[in-house]
């Protein structure tokens, strides 16, 4: 069979996809150039049953550390987000043990004490900034650690948001910290406790439970598809250059 | 005037009033204090082991930082993190070997040769700003105020870092002097409060710290002034299990050094943030006439 042609279809591709070796847990495998590490494991013949998820970079089950050639640095990359390269040396990490604090949440209050008595460990933090190279959403998790011993929540929250918990951080911490747990705690407490609460919501909420939208929802669920998508295109949209004292003609929901 | 500013973690918790008095005395005084965007906390401290650089990279990496965002002097509050800060950059300006492997560990960040100047509050006001400029600014002077100014050993030693003479220090005084206020010499003024023994060793620590209030006291200090939230902690904070252990141990006003710097500039009580203050601080400050009774609730 040609390496170049389709199996399923018979068609040969423009462009053949080059082959290159890559090293899966020190067992070498040619494959195809293009291919993400996780297609490449796949097609390398492994099937994943854990250390997969999303296949979108954002579950964070498929942390892969990797080594190249004449290179010391460790390298690391979501597998289902990074494509091989010539003689990397790969392994998937997709769990690494990290103590969660357990504590409930109603009894916290947002104050940094409380952070420290669930992680005293935070502490040994030495900003050696070995979570920092290794995350692969470069999130500045040394500088949210930081943060968190100067008492400072909303910072860590912030500088931590895209963190999708895949825990390469803490498999790199000189201090032993588990950095991804600290930091939804800080979240957590971010959100529930030092944002403001909307207020706005609260109203809207209100509406909606005194049944303010039922009598609309109503109406439309009433409809048949025709009718429905003809109020859906007919529907009064508010223009662009719209002051901010506008208003629909149908002020039923305002 | 702008300058390089490194706050330290505590300042922004327990020891906000050292931290905000000072920012508020030297908006008066005419000099922006940039804080660094980024920074990590210091390590508090240095690390005696002569080959224990991990603990170097935390101080180092702030001097970076203070390097990256264009400044060529570092200011601090806390003795702790100025003496930390200090011996770091000591290190990578003077001991080529462990500057280079320290270098070498941080290879995400730019190459630091010690170039960056930390200095103090104390020693900032001295040789900076001046000593008559900053006579000039007082407007409620401490006349009549005795204080007692507490060195400690992070200010003065070991000898490199130090901001006087390690033996005969005066900066504090002249700093006192200038807000008007009688200064107190005693003895133990340079002695160690017993820093973070605390932690281990609570009892001794317990009597050094009062050994040096009663010093101050038995010389006739009214109050002490402190550059450091763990001396404040060790003489100001623990003052309370003093009291009734031993003989003749009696409430001494503890106030950081920016907090009398701001009350002489005349500035409003609320930048000093009393509350995180023993309560006879604001007492005495009361009773010197030094801050108006209605603007202190
Ligand atoms: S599988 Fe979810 S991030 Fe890769």
């Amino acid at each position: 069979m040609s390496s170049t042609t389709d199996a399923a279809t018979g068609v040969k591709p423009q462009v053949a996809a080059k082959m290159i070796p890559i090293f899966v847990m020190g067992k070498k495998y040619e494959v195809p150039d293009s291919l993400t590490i996780m297609k490449a494991i796949e097609y390398a013949g492994y099937k994943y049953i854990r250390g997969c998820g999303c296949r979108g970079g954002v579950c964070g089950a498929c942390s892969t550390v990797y080594r190249k050639p004449g290179d010391y640095k460790i390298y690391t990359g979501l597998a289902c987000q990074t494509v091989v390269e010539p003689n990397m040396y790969l392994t998937q990490l997709p769990f690494y043990p990290a103590i969660r604090a357990t504590y409930n949440f109603e009894d916290l209050q947002g104050r940094p004490e409380e952070i420290y008595e669930l992680y005293p460990e935070v502490f040994r933090c030495v900003a050696c900034n070995a979570c920092t190279k290794v995350c692969p959403m470069d999130v500045q998790v040394m500088d949210y650690i930081a943060a968190i011993k100067r008492g400072d929540i909303k910072a860590a929250a912030e500088i931590s948001f895209d963190c999708i918990q895949c825990g390469l951080c803490a498999s790199r911490c000189f201090a032993e910290t588990p950095q991804y747990h600290i930091a939804q705690l800080a979240r957590r407490l971010n959100g529930a406790y030092l944002t403001p609460r909307a207020e706005h919501l609260a109203t809207m909420v209100a509406n909606i439970e005194a049944g303010r939208y039922k009598t609309g929802l109503e109406e439309l669920k009433a409809m048949n598809a025709e009718t429905l998508r003809k109020t859906y295109q007919e529907r009064e949209l508010e223009p662009a250059t719209a002051g901010d004292d506008w208003t629909p003609k149908d002020t039923r929901y305002l | 005037m702008k300058i390089g500013y490194y706050p330290g973690c505590t300042l922004k918790t327990k020891a906000r009033n050292l931290e905000e008095s000072a920012l508020a005395a030297l908006k008066v005084l005419g000099v922006e204090a940039v804080e660094l965007p980024r920074w990590n906390c210091c390590g508090a401290v240095y690390s005696l082991a002569d080959d224990d650089l991990i603990h170097l990279i935390a101080p180092v990496r702030d001097l970076i930082r203070a390097r990256e965002s264009g400044h060529d002097t570092l200011l601090t509050l806390c003795s702790m993190c100025y003496n930390t800060l200090a011996r770091a950059n000591d290190i990578m300006k003077n001991d080529a070997e462990k500057a280079k492997t320290i270098n070498m560990f941080m290879d995400e960040e730019p190459d630091y040769d010690g170039s960056v100047k930390v200095v103090h509050m104390l020693d900032f006001m001295r040789d900076q700003y001046g000593w008559d400029k900053l006579k000039e600014k007082v407007k409620v002077p401490l006349n009549g105020f005795k204080v007692g100014p507490y060195y400690g050993c992070t200010l003065l030693r070991p000898k490199e870092v130090a901001l006087d003479k390690v033996d005969r220090p005066i900066i504090f005084r002249e700093f006192m002097e200038t807000l008007g206020a009688e200064v107190i010499d005693y003895p133990m003024a340079t002695q160690c409060c017993g820093s973070y023994q605390v932690l281990g060793a609570p009892d001794i620590t317990l009597k050094i710290s009062h050994d040096i209030i009663r010093d101050a006291l038995a010389h006739g200090a009214e109050a002490l002034a402190l550059t450091c939230p763990l001396c404040d902690f060790n003489l100001g904070k623990r003052q309370d299990l003093m009291i009734g252990k031993f003989d003749g141990a009696k409430d001494m006003p503890a106030f950081y050094f920016t907090q009398l710097l701001a009350v002489a500039l005349g500035l409003p009580v609320e930048a000093c943030h009393f509350d995180l203050n023993r309560s006879s601080a604001l007492g005495i400050l009361k009773q010197k006439g030094l801050i108006k009774e209605a603007s202190a609730a």
